[in-house]
């Protein structure tokens, strides 16, 4: 009895499984998609991927059959969508954020996989090296030449020593980050003052603690901050801290300026790749790519509520300025 | 679904059989709800991932690996026997502490697997595909871990064991030592989710910090569904029922990201999945009581 019912559950279950799958014509390409998570930026990625086909050719509902699973935050979940797509066997697959990547590269080394939004695809094993992995994978990292954010601290704020950092210590992208910026800001005459912020609850506290030890704050794209980044503009302006940020949608919410890569950008690199990828061209040789497109972006309202005061050439050079 | 997404199902729900049968222990044997499988999930994978990133052996480091939260899950049970604090809470506290040990274990959020060795490639024999190999193995791996907890339910101390959590004041009147008992249960409890998570980082290319968040929903999910698909009294039969289970979870997963054909998005995902569990938890009561009905 007991076999029987457990037998007619798994029936069932395969039969609504089997019926569900869907049939593409053969002349289509495919490309599949999936993000770790949904979040304003990756979503971005996955939009600029599709406009990005959509001006190579490939168009849904054309052409192409483009299909999206978000793992919705479960690293779990991740490896089981990576299998599935493997198994529908997709001309290529885009992984959006590193586990989603890590899932997908660790299940297959045949299907060419385009990475995105990852910052640092050589720790995290995705490719040997950035100049065409030989392998399957290639992609578009979002990892951001510190070299340029550390001088924008400088132009906006040219007097400080000590910079404040608030990040989630549990992020892969942003503790490269906060290690890369250990090296380099000594360089140029400053320190990094840390403070954790292990979820979104915490940024306002953690920024507060970095009261009287800091002379500016900057964030990079780290998903707590950014999700919180109102108490840390409540701080910012309460203590006459300037914020800087990495992610220009900040800029809107009170930063007084970033230099960030747009993510819809990186997508449509990605996108082109994968356009690269259905043409012909072999993953392989495809070089690994860093975001192209950096845009400035400058709050003078926010300068002037947290101390700062800023040259009108330094406003001119913004893309986007907020009154 | 193709041959692939339900290998990978499979393989992903022997992974979960771990964390369900230690997930079982605590919640059901003891009668301890202990959430510090979320942490323990991910430290099993940590100490796994920089053990073999080390160059040791996969074998011992996933040995290690089980050791570690099986201490972690010790101390669970002696922040609640010892120093009297709240079982749930004790497990809440321990969950929280983890989080920031296993950021220290790996040094950073990841660790990534992808070019090392794992009890998998070591094992593969070449004329097999790895997409088979690693259910296979795991397979292995689950009916063997299955059988030693079923032997040691049966001997002196894992009954002494059962009776504490079932009725605490008898089991001590017959002289069973019942902090002890928990210490021990809450230790095997986690070793087994360490297990789970260490074979988690080999399989899927590395471990990372979040891997742990939700393990004990879907600990718990898999058991409440073994049990109300295959009701059991036989201990044998009970600890099937909780691999069923945690198999039968990932396939309703695997179910949901084929559900796009009737309007479905990714977004729906998560609702999908809970509404199978649910349809799951509710047909055989619906058919029990339909039988009942047809008898009197």
């Amino acid at each position: 009895m007991v076999k029987a019912k457990l037998t007619t559950v798994l029936s069932a279950a395969l039969l609504s499984t089997a019926l569900s799958t869907g049939t593409a014509f053969a002349a289509d390409k495919f490309v599949a998609v999936t993000a770790i998570v949904e979040h304003p930026a990756l979503d971005a990625v996955r939009d600029g991927v599709k406009e990005a086909l959509a001006k190579e050719g490939f168009e849904e509902g054309k052409n192409l059959k483009w299909r999206y699973q978000s793992a919705q935050g479960n690293t779990g979940t991740a490896a089981q969508i990576a299998r599935q797509f493997i198994g529908e066997k997709p001309d290529a697959i885009v992984a959006i954020g590193t586990p989603s990547a890590q899932a997908l590269v660790a299940a297959t080394k045949t299907i060419p996989i385009v990475y995105s939004a990852v910052t640092d695809p050589i720790a995290a094993q995705l490719v040997k090296s950035l100049d065409g992995s030989g392998s399957n994978v290639t992609g578009s990292s979002d990892a951001l030449e510190l070299e340029k954010q550390v001088d924008l601290i400088k132009q906006v704020v040219p007097q400080a020593k000590r910079v404040g950092i608030v990040y989630n210590p549990g992020e892969a992208n942003s503790s490269v980050v906060v290690k890369q910026l250990k090296e380099l800001l000594p360089k140029s005459g400053m320190t990094l003052v840390e403070a954790s912020a292990p979820r979104s609850v915490d940024v306002g506290s953690a920024a507060r603690s970095l009261v009287g030890k800091v002379d500016v704050i900057y964030t990079n794209t780290d998903n707590n901050v950014v999700s919180a980044y109102e108490a840390l503009v409540k701080v910012g302006n309460e203590s006459r801290i300037p914020l800087i940020a990495a992610d220009t949608d900040s800029v809107k919410r009170g930063a007084i300026a970033a230099l960030g890569v747009s993510y819809k950008g990186l997508g449509e690199q990605a996108g082109v790749i994968v356009a690269r990828i259905l043409k012909g061209e072999k993953p392989g040789d495809i070089p690994s790519e860093t975001a192209k497109v950096l845009e400035l972006f400058v709050n003078s309202a926010a300068a002037q509520k947290q101390g700062v005061k800023l040259s009108d050439e330094f406003i001119k050079s913004a893309k986007v300025v907020v009154k | 679904m193709s041959l692939f997404s339900s290998l990978g199902a499979l393989e992903l729900g022997f992974i979960y059989s771990l964390v369900a049968l230690g997930v079982f222990i605590s919640f059901r044997v003891l009668r301890f709800p202990d959430l510090t499988v979320d942490g323990t999930f991910a430290t099993g994978g940590a100490v796994a991932a920089l053990l073999i990133s080390g160059g040791h052996d996969p074998f011992v480091s996933s040995l290690a690996a089980m050791l570690a939260c099986g201490l972690a899950g010790m101390i669970t049970g002696w922040l609640n026997v010892k120093l009297g604090i709240m079982d749930l809470l004790a497990s809440i506290l321990m969950m929280t502490a983890l989080y920031s040990i296993n950021l220290r274990i790996m040094d950073g959020p990841n660790i990534p697997l992808i070019t090392s060795d794992t009890v998998f490639t070591l094992t593969q024999p070449g004329s097999i595909d790895d997409f088979v190999w690693r259910p296979a193995l795991l397979c292995v791996i689950v009916i063997v871990v299955k059988i030693l907890v079923d032997a040691y339910f049966s001997t002196r101390s894992g009954l002494a064991m059962r009776a504490t959590g079932s009725n605490l004041r008898m089991a001590r009147a017959q002289g069973v030592g019942t902090g002890r008992m928990v210490l021990i249960g809450m230790a095997l409890s986690n070793a087994l989710v360490g297990l789970g998570g260490a074979l988690f980082a080999q399989s899927q290319g590395g471990a990372d910090i979040s891997m742990g968040i939700g393990t004990i929903v879907i600990g718990l999910a898999a058991v409440i569904v073994g049990e109300s698909i295959l009701p059991a009294r036989r201990f044998l039969l009970i600890t099937l029922a909780v691999i069923i289970g945690a198999i039968l979870y990932r396939f309703f997963i695997a179910l949901a990201l084929n559900s796009d054909f009737i309007g479905l998005k990714a977004q729906d995902l998560n609702l999908i999945t809970a509404l199978l569990v649910a349809i799951a938890l509710i047909l055989p009561k619906l058919r029990r009581k339909r039988r009942n009905r047809g008898g009197a």
